[in-house]
């Protein structure tokens, strides 16, 4: 057992941890998408890596129970950071840490397949999230309640509306007992009535004692559901703290660089 | 109830063997190729009225076409030369459609790697296992055309599965080696499939090696791994004889070499695949 991962398990609910975190991503001067056009260009000496690091000395701490807002504007690194933290990337530089099971809730549907049923979404869904067949079919009730889509089960996605898949796809994501949830804009599907039914079962979720990462536009939302935020902008941490105060610096913030732009 | 004892912690800075990591991920991840397989098989069949029939068909028809054109040109030493093409296709394009998917799966599917965490090989791993499932169908026809022309099907057809093991380590090997590359540039898939047609030619899966020349025939036959696979696979069914222990002991060599080559390749890079599709 190495040192951070012991340090992670004695402070009392640290469930994330990020360690100088800096995530680098490579871009070729000119796009080279063949490679065909790599062997020109390399025998020309034309290729020069250009490095862009969309996180640079990250760190945080994340206690297990807290619903954290992520905020900060298009491309500063939000969801470079919850694929971190999901594991979908390693970082570049530096450590992350995580405590537990990870229900990534990154675009819901994104893994159905428009010809199969909705029942057989559910099964492959499942299956993507790492649950077994056994596991799914003890879910599956449950999970096509919730989504209310009884009538609809056997039907091929592809005759699905949009909402219809959205509610599917969250009711397999969020059929679990996770221990961090990441939500990346997604509470904003579905109707007015799914959209409470959400909600509620987030507050469920966090009353099991999850930890619950949200990253949003919409400051009024984080101001209703996160007690803590964080700021991001151009790959570093600009602010941590309780979210009226981080939402109040961001919108002034935003404003004042509004103004500027407006005046040049 | 102290559940913080057990659950699982990730740290990004402990990373032990990938190639090792990815072996107990895809195994802890078995439902999700079972799962892969069953949605390849029934998106392939549902909409087409003929449905899992067109796995038997399809190389049906190319062995028809392929026997009135080459029957005289290539098959008049060959004996039940209907069964020789049929079986060298059923071989073949195992090979060529797993290996294909394999390739177009991880560049078109692999959008969900940046969306979720699951073992990566587990495109090329679900493709090879879709391959062995319409390998077992065509196998249907094989021995109908073989019981219509009269070549004799031997009790050795229980050596069938040896030949098939190591046809599949091999596709899986040459198919994670082409998708990594597939990843970093977009004309890779399009160069494979040409690599496929002049490497189908190459191969005797319409000819028998001895209507070459010498001086071709050593060339084919010593570079090119799917001569041994395909006359391993011809071996027990259409030729009805015990596998050679020689061609046998080669053809795991080769098998186990690719396998070993490609799932080190894969694994050494898939970590920087989240940062590329």
């Amino acid at each position: 057992m190495g040192a951070g991962e012991s340090l992670l398990v004695e402070s009392n609910g640290e469930v994330i941890r990020l360690e100088g975190v800096g995530v680098r991503y490579r871009i070729a001067s000119e796009r080279v998408i063949t490679f065909k056009e790599y062997l020109i260009r390399r025998f020309q000496g034309k290729i020069t890596l250009g490095d862009f690091w969309a996180l640079r000395q990250v760190d945080l701490s994340i206690n297990k129970g807290q619903m954290i807002g992520l905020i900060g504007p298009n491309g500063a690194g939000k969801s470079t950071l919850l694929k971190l933290i999901a594991r979908v990337m390693r970082p570049t530089k530096g450590r992350v840490l995580v405590k537990g099971m990870v229900a990534p809730l990154l675009e819901f549907g994104a893994g159905f397949h428009p010809d199969l049923t909705g029942r057989e979404n559910i099964f492959l869904n499942g299956a993507m999230l790492g649950f077994t067949n056994d596991e799914m079919q003890e879910k599956f009730d449950r999970i096509v309640e919730f989504a209310e889509l009884w009538e609809f089960i056997d039907v091929p996605v592809r005759n699905y509306s949009s909402g219809m898949v959205a509610r599917l796809g969250f009711a397999v994501a969020t059929d679990i007992d996770p221990d961090i949830l990441i939500l990346d804009e997604v509470l904003s599907v579905g109707d007015e009535s799914f959209q409470r039914k959400s909600l509620s079962r987030m507050e469920e979720f966090r009353h099991q004692g999850a930890t619950i990462i949200l990253v949003s536009h919409d400051m009024d939302t984080i101001l209703e559901m996160c007690q803590q935020s964080v700021w991001l902008d151009h790959g570093q941490i600009k602010m941590i703290g309780s979210s009226g105060e981080v939402v109040d610096a961001y919108r002034e913030d935003q404003e004042s660089s509004d103004g500027a732009a407006d005046e040049a | 109830m102290d559940k913080t004892n057990q659950v699982p912690i990730y740290d990004s800075a402990r990373q032990g063997s990938a190639a090792l990591e990815e072996l107990r991920a895809i195994f802890n991840y078995r439902y999700l190729i079972a799962q892969f397989i069953r949605r390849d098989i029934l998106t392939r069949y549902k909409r087409s009225a003929l449905g899992v029939a067109w796995t038997m068909l399809n190389p049906l028809g190319t062995m028809i076409i392929l026997t009135i054109v080459f029957s005289r040109a290539f098959g008049g030493s060959q004996e039940g030369y209907a069964a020789y093409v049929l079986s060298g296709l059923i071989a073949w394009n195992f090979f060529a459609q797993s290996t294909n998917a394999a390739t177009l799966h991880l560049v078109w599917g692999g959008s969900l790697l940046k969306k979720i965490y699951i073992p990566r090989t587990s495109f090329a791993v679900s493709a090879t296992g879709t391959g062995l499932i319409n390998l077992l169908f065509s196998l249907i026809p094989l021995v109908l055309v073989m019981l219509v022309i009269g070549v004799p099907i031997r009790w050795t057809i229980i050596f069938l599965p040896i030949p098939i093991l190591f046809l599949a380590m091999f596709a899986l090997g040459i198919g994670l080696l082409i998708s990594t590359m597939a990843i970093y540039y977009a004309d890779i898939a399009e160069m494979y499939q040409i690599t496929l047609t002049a490497w189908m030619y190459l191969s005797p899966v319409i000819y028998s090696p001895e209507i070459l020349p010498e001086v071709y025939r050593l060339w084919i036959i010593r570079l090119n791994p799917m001569y041994y696979l395909i006359e391993l696979f011809r071996m027990p069914i259409y030729y009805g004889q015990v596998p050679d222990l020689n061609l046998v002991l080669i053809s795991a060599g080769i098998a186990l070499f690719t396998l070993f080559a490609g799932w080190m390749f894969f694994t050494s890079r898939s970590d920087e695949f989240a940062y590329r599709v």
